[in-house]
C-alpha cells in the first residue's frame, strides 16, 4: 500500500489513467476492496460493501475504454455512498432497523449520475440513523471508528463516508448535510467536505430527514477531488421541484485562481464557543488568506447563534412528517398487531432508535395545534433573521470564515449522555443549512493530540466557485499532516 | 324559510365537494390517472411514497383547478401546498399534500337555477388517497380481519370546493351539487361522476330556530355517494338535531357517517377525537405562482357554463318567467346537453314548447345517446309532427329510431309504415268505420265521449296506425255537423 498507488493520486489522475488505458478499473477496484477488507473489521465505515457490483461496474468501464468510448469524468474512480441514498437493487438502510432489509426499486438522481460518470460504487456507508446525529453512535448497526484514533468518533451523520476517505478506501465519497452532517465529520476526519447551495444537487432518491435543509455533497482527500466529485452530481433535476434550474457549474478549472483582493470576514461570534484549537485554526486560516492577498476582517453576526435552537425545531418538525411513512404497511419492518393502529405503533417502536424517536416527538409537539406559533413559527422567524444576517454580511464580504466544529474528534460515549451536548456539535455548521448557502470544511491544523481540525469557508448562494478557490488556498497553506488518508488505522492509544 | 320536516327550525348546510380532475396523469408523478385499472398497477416510487421520492406538480392539474376557480367566480391567487399529517394505511406518506391557508382559488359564488346565490369559500388542490377494502367484520377498519389497499388512486389530483353555509334545504343541496357538476363538466376539468367517486360530497349540517341569525353547532356527515343520499342525510340529520334541541339536549360537534341502508347517521368521532393534522408548508414543493400564459390557457379551456346555457335556453323558449315544471324540463335538457337541439329546432321554426316537451321527455328517455341526434333531424321531425303528417305516437316512435339508428325523419317514418294517408283514403276509412258501428256512432252523436276512443281505435286499426289522431277527431266532429 504505497503512497504512489494510483488510488492515492487523486481523482483526476485516476480518471486520466483509466481513460487512456494506462490502468484498469478492474485492478483499481480490487485494490480499494482489499483496503476495505483490511480496515473494516476495526473501522466499520460501511453498512454494505457492494464488491460484486463494483467489479461489474469496473469491467464495464474497462470495456468502454476498450471500445474507444469515454466512460466519464469519474472513470474507474472507486466511491462510497452514504446509506441514505437509494440504490436500485442494493439494500438502503439509513442505518435503521426499520429499513434493515429494504431494497429500493430505483436509483436516486445522484446515484444515476455517478454511475453514468463512470464511478465504481464500492459500498454504502454507515450513518447516524436517518442522519440524526453527529458521531454515528446513533447507527442501529454500531458506530464507525475514526481512522485517526479508533477510540474516537468520526463525526456524523455522514461519518462512514468521511472515514472511508480518511482511511484511504476511496478518494471521494458522498454524504448529506442537514445541519453539518458533511462538514463536521470532514473536519473530524481530516478530509474536505462540501455542502453545496440548497438546490444545486438533486435530492431525488435521498431519504429525507429534513427536506428544507437536506443537501447532498461530496468528501475528498483534496479540494480538487471533492470539487470534481461535486461537479459530477450537480445540476438541475426535473424530479426535484426545489432543484435550481441552472446548468451545473464548472469549478475545477478555476480552483487555482487564488484569493487576491477577495474580502473575507471571520465570524467572531463562534470563537469563544469552540475549543481553543478550533478557534486558533480559524484565526490562522484568516491570516493565511491575508498573506495570499485577501483582505480579512473580523465580523460579528450575532444571529449565527440563533441557528442551533431554530434548527432543533425545524428539522425535527419536518422529520416527524418525513418519517411517518415508516408504518409497516408497504415496506420495511413490520411488527404485527391486533389491528392496523397497533401494528403501526409496534413497528415504529421497534424500528426506530431512541434519538429518532426523540426527534419525532419533538417535531410532533412543535407542530401541534396551540404550539405551532410558539415553536415552529418562531423558529421560522429565526431562520429568516439568519438569512437576512448572511445577506447583509455578503454585502461586505465575498466569503466568510468560521470554525467547522466546536471540538476535534471526541471519544465514544463522551456526548451520548446528554443530547444537547451532541446537538452543540452542529453550532457552526447549522446557519448555512438554514440559509441554504454553500459551505466547505477544509483540514487546516492538528490539535495538541494530533487530531485534525477543519475550518469552514461560507459563501453566498451559488457562490461555490469563489468558496472553493478560497478552500484551495487554505489547503495549500495547511500543514500536510493534518489531512488524510491515514493509511492503516492508527492505534487507539495514539496520543 | 322553515323546513317542512323540522317546523320552527331552519336547516343550514355547507358542502365540501371533492372532485377528481380529468388529467391524464397524477398530481405529482407520471402515473396514469384512470378509473378501474387492475389494483396497484398505476403506481411508482412517488405515488407510493417510497423513501427518497419527491413530488413534481402537474401543470395540467393547476390549469384545471384554475378553470374551476374561474367558473366559480373565484379570485385566483399565488398559493402554496401544506402537509396534512395523519396516519392511515391508504395514505402512502402518512401525510396528504393539500392546500391550507393559501389556496389557489378563494371567494367565489355559484348561482342555483332558482336564483339562490351560494358563496364559495375556496376551491383548493390536493392529492387523493388510495382505496382500502376492509375484509370481514362489517367492512370497517376496526373490526376487519384484513384490509386490502389499492394505491392506483393515491396521488390523483383533486380540487376541494368548500361552500359557505348558504344552503337551506336538502333540495337546495341537491340543486347545488347538480349545478356544480354541470360547471365541472363544462370546464372539462372533471367528469363529475358521482358513481365512480370522482365527485364526493361531505355536508356540514346545523339547525337553528327560524329567524335566528346565529349558527347552530354543526355536524359533518360523510359517505354521501349520491344526490339521493345527500338529500336524505340532510333531512335525517336536521330532524335528529331538532329532536335533540327539542328534548333540551345540545348538539355536539362531531363527524358522522351516513348509513344508506339503515337511513341514519351515526357518530364517527367527536370534536375531542378530531385529528390534529399538524399542517405545515410542504418543503418539497415551491410556491405556485400561475403565470399569465397559464391563466390565459385556463380561461380558454372553459366551455359554456350551465347558467349561460340556461339563460339562452330560457330566452329561446320565449321569456324569463316559466313555471316550475317548465324549469324542471329546462334542467333535464341542460343536464343531458339537449339545449342545442331545442334551440336549433326553435330557430328552424318549431314551437318552443313542443321542442322542449319532445327533448325533456322522449329524447331524455334515451339517456346520454340523445345528445348525438343531428339538430336538423330533430327540427325536421318536429315539423312533420306539427304539420299533422305524423301523429304524436308516430313522432315519438320515429324519434326513438332516429336516436338509435340515425337517418332522415321522413325516410324513417316511411320505413316504420307511418306514411301519410291521402285525405280521401282516410275519409273512406272513417266512413266505413261509422257504417260498420252504427250503434256506437249513435251513442257518440248523443254525447257519449267514452265511445270516441273505441271509434278512434277502429280507425287506427284499419289504417294500421297511420292516421293522425287529431285529424280523425276533427273528422268525427265534422261528421256530426
Amino acid at each position: 500500500m504505497s503512497a504512489s498507488s494510483l488510488l492515492d493520486r487523486g481523482v483526476a489522475a485516476i480518471a486520466s489513467a483509466i481513460r487512456t488505458g494506462e490502468a484498469r478499473a478492474a485492478d483499481l477496484v480490487e485494490e480499494a476492496l482489499a483496503r476495505v477488507d483490511a480496515g473494516e473489521r476495526e473501522l466499520h465505515c460501511f453498512q454494505t460493501v457492494t464488491a460484486d457490483e463494483a467489479r461489474r461496474a469496473a469491467e464495464a468501464v474497462d470495456a468502454a475504454v476498450g471500445r474507444g468510448e469515454d466512460p466519464g469524468p469519474l472513470a474507474g474512480v472507486p466511491i462510497a455512498l452514504k446509506d441514505n441514498m437509494c440504490t436500485r437493487g442494493t439494500v438502503t438502510t439509513c442505518s435503521s432497523k426499520i429499513l434493515e432489509n429494504w431494497i429500493p426499486p430505483y436509483d436516486g438522481t445522484v446515484v444515476a449520475r455517478l454511475r453514468s460518470a463512470g464511478a465504481l460504487i464500492v459500498g454504502k456507508t454507515n450513518l447516524d440513523e436517518f442522519a440524526m446525529g453527529s458521531s454515528t453512535e446513533n447507527s442501529a448497526f454500531g458506530p464507525t471508528r475514526n481512522p485517526w484514533d479508533t477510540s474516537r468518533v468520526p463525526g456524523g451523520s455522514s461519518g462512514g463516508s468521511s472515514a472511508a476517505v480518511a482511511a484511504g478506501y476511496v478518494p471521494v465519497s458522498f454524504g448529506s448535510d442537514t445541519g453539518g452532517s458533511i462538514r463536521q465529520p470532514a473536519s473530524l476526519c481530516g478530509v474536505v467536505g462540501i455542502k453545496p447551495t440548497y438546490g444545486r444537487v438533486s435530492r431525488y432518491g435521498l431519504i429525507a430527514f429534513a427536506s428544507s435543509l437536506d443537501q447532498i455533497g461530496s468528501f475528498g482527500v483534496t479540494v480538487a477531488d471533492a470539487t470534481t466529485a461535486f461537479e459530477a452530481i450537480a445540476g438541475h433535476d426535473p424530479h426535484d421541484s426545489t432543484s435550481i434550474n441552472l446548468p451545473a457549474p464548472s469549478l475545477a478549472a478555476t480552483l487555482g485562481e487564488g484569493v487576491d483582493g477577495l474580502r473575507v470576514g471571520l465570524i467572531e461570534d463562534f470563537l469563544d464557543q469552540v475549543a481553543p484549537a478550533c478557534a486558533a485554526a480559524s484565526s490562522a486560516a484568516a491570516e493565511a488568506l491575508e498573506s495570499s492577498g485577501a483582505k480579512c476582517e473580523s465580523v460579528s453576526i450575532p444571529e449565527m447563534l440563533l441557528g442551533l435552537p431554530a434548527y432543533y425545531i425545524i428539522a425535527p418538525a419536518e422529520a416527524s412528517s418525513n418519517l411517518a411513512r415508516y408504518d409497516g404497511v408497504r415496506y420495511g419492518l413490520r411488527v404485527d398487531g391486533p389491528d392496523a393502529e397497533a401494528m403501526n405503533g409496534r413497528t415504529r417502536a421497534a424500528g426506530f432508535g431512541p434519538e429518532v424517536r426523540r426527534r419525532i416527538m419533538i417535531g410532533t409537539y412543535a407542530l401541534s395545534a396551540g404550539y405551532y406559533d410558539a415553536y415552529y413559527g418562531q423558529a421560522q422567524k429565526a431562520r429568516t433573521l439568519t438569512i437576512r444576517a448572511f445577506d447583509s454580511a455578503y454585502e461586505r464580504f465575498d466569503v466568510l470564515l468560521a470554525p467547522t466544529t466546536p471540538s476535534p474528534a471526541f471519544k465514544f460515549g463522551e456526548k451520548t449522555k446528554n443530547p444537547i451536548d451532541m446537538y452543540l456539535s452542529d453550532l457552526c455548521t447549522i446557519p448555512s443549512n438554514l440559509s441554504g448557502h454553500p459551505a466547505v470544511s477544509v483540514p487546516f491544523a492538528l490539535d495538541e493530540n494530533g487530531l485534525p481540525v477543519g475550518v469552514q469557508v461560507l459563501a453566498p448562494a451559488l457562490g461555490e466557485s469563489v468558496m472553493l478557490r478560497v478552500a484551495a488556498v487554505l489547503e495549500a497553506a495547511a500543514p500536510g499532516d493534518c489531512r488524510g488518508p491515514v493509511l492503516g488505522p492508527r492505534s487507539s492509544t495514539h496520543a | 324559510m322553515p323546513d317542512r320536516a323540522t317546523p320552527g327550525y331552519e336547516t343550514v348546510v355547507g358542502l365540501e365537494v371533492h372532485c377528481e380532475l380529468s388529467t391524464r396523469t397524477k398530481l405529482f408523478c407520471g402515473c396514469a390517472n384512470e378509473f378501474g385499472a387492475e389494483p396497484n398497477t398505476n403506481i411508482c416510487p412517488v405515488c407510493l411514497g417510497l423513501p427518497g421520492s419527491l413530488p413534481v406538480l402537474n401543470e395540467k392539474a393547476v390549469e384545471f383547478a384554475m378553470r374551476i376557480g374561474e367558473a366559480l367566480h373565484c379570485e385566483i391567487l399565488p398559493s402554496i401546498f401544506h402537509r396534512k399529517n395523519y396516519f392511515y394505511p391508504d395514505m402512502p406518506k402518512d401525510y396528504q399534500v393539500s392546500q391550507y391557508d393559501e389556496p389557489i382559488n378563494v371567494g367565489g359564488h355559484l348561482e342555483l337555477p332558482d336564483g339562490t346565490v351560494v358563496g364559495i369559500v375556496r376551491a383548493h388542490m390536493e392529492e387523493d388517497t388510495g382505496k382500502t377494502t376492509h375484509v370481514g367484520g362489517g367492512g370497517r377498519i376496526h373490526e376487519a380481519e384484513q384490509s386490502l389497499v389499492d394505491y392506483n388512486r393515491a396521488g390523483v389530483p383533486l380540487v376541494e370546493i368548500v361552500s359557505a353555509p348558504d344552503i337551506r334545504s336538502a333540495e337546495q343541496a341537491r340543486a347545488y351539487v347538480s349545478e356544480l357538476r354541470g360547471i365541472l363538466v363544462a370546464t372539462r376539468a372533471s367528469d363529475g361522476r358521482m358513481e365512480e367517486g370522482s365527485l364526493r360530497v361531505d355536508a356540514n349540517i346545523s339547525v337553528r330556530p327560524a329567524g335566528s341569525s346565529d349558527y347552530g353547532t354543526r355536524c359533518e356527515v360523510k359517505n354521501l355517494n349520491s344526490l339521493r343520499s345527500l338529500g336524505r342525510a340532510i333531512d335525517y340529520e336536521a330532524r335528529r338535531q331538532v329532536e335533540l334541541l327539542e328534548s333540551g339536549e345540545a348538539v355536539r360537534q362531531e363527524t358522522r357517517h351516513w348509513d344508506e341502508s339503515a337511513s341514519v347517521t351515526h357518530m364517527l368521532r367527536s370534536k375531542e377525537e378530531a385529528y390534529d393534522y399538524r399542517y405545515f408548508p410542504e418543503p418539497d414543493l415551491v410556491p405556485l405562482v400561475p403565470e399569465n400564459e397559464l391563466r390565459r390557457r385556463a380561461s380558454a379551456g372553459i366551455g359554456v357554463l350551465p347558467a349561460e346555457r340556461r339563460s339562452h335556453l330560457v330566452s329561446v323558449l320565449g321569456g324569463r318567467d316559466h313555471a316550475a315544471p317548465v324549469m324542471d324540463q329546462v334542467q333535464t335538457v341542460l343536464e343531458l346537453s339537449l339545449d342545442g337541439l331545442v334551440a336549433s329546432a326553435v330557430h328552424a321554426g318549431a314551437d318552443p314548447k313542443h321542442a322542449l316537451n319532445r327533448a325533456a321527455n322522449e329524447l331524455a328517455a334515451q339517456g346520454e345517446k340523445a345528445a348525438t341526434l343531428a339538430p336538423e333531424s330533430f327540427a325536421a321531425l318536429l315539423s312533420l309532427e306539427a304539420s299533422g303528417a305524423l301523429s304524436a305516437t308516430q313522432a315519438k316512435a320515429v324519434l326513438a329510431e332516429l336516436v338509435s339508428s340515425g337517418g332522415e325523419p321522413s325516410v324513417v317514418a316511411r320505413k316504420l309504415g307511418f306514411e301519410q294517408l291521402a285525405d280521401d283514403e282516410l275519409s273512406s276509412v272513417i266512413d266505413a268505420v261509422i257504417a260498420g258501428h252504427p250503434e256506437e256512432w249513435e251513442r257518440y252523436a248523443d254525447g257519449d265521449k267514452k265511445v270516441a276512443g273505441f271509434l278512434m281505435g277502429e280507425v287506427m286499426k284499419a289504417t294500421r296506425g297511420r292516421a293522425n289522431g287529431k285529424v280523425v277527431a276533427q273528422a268525427f266532429t265534422a261528421r256530426l255537423g
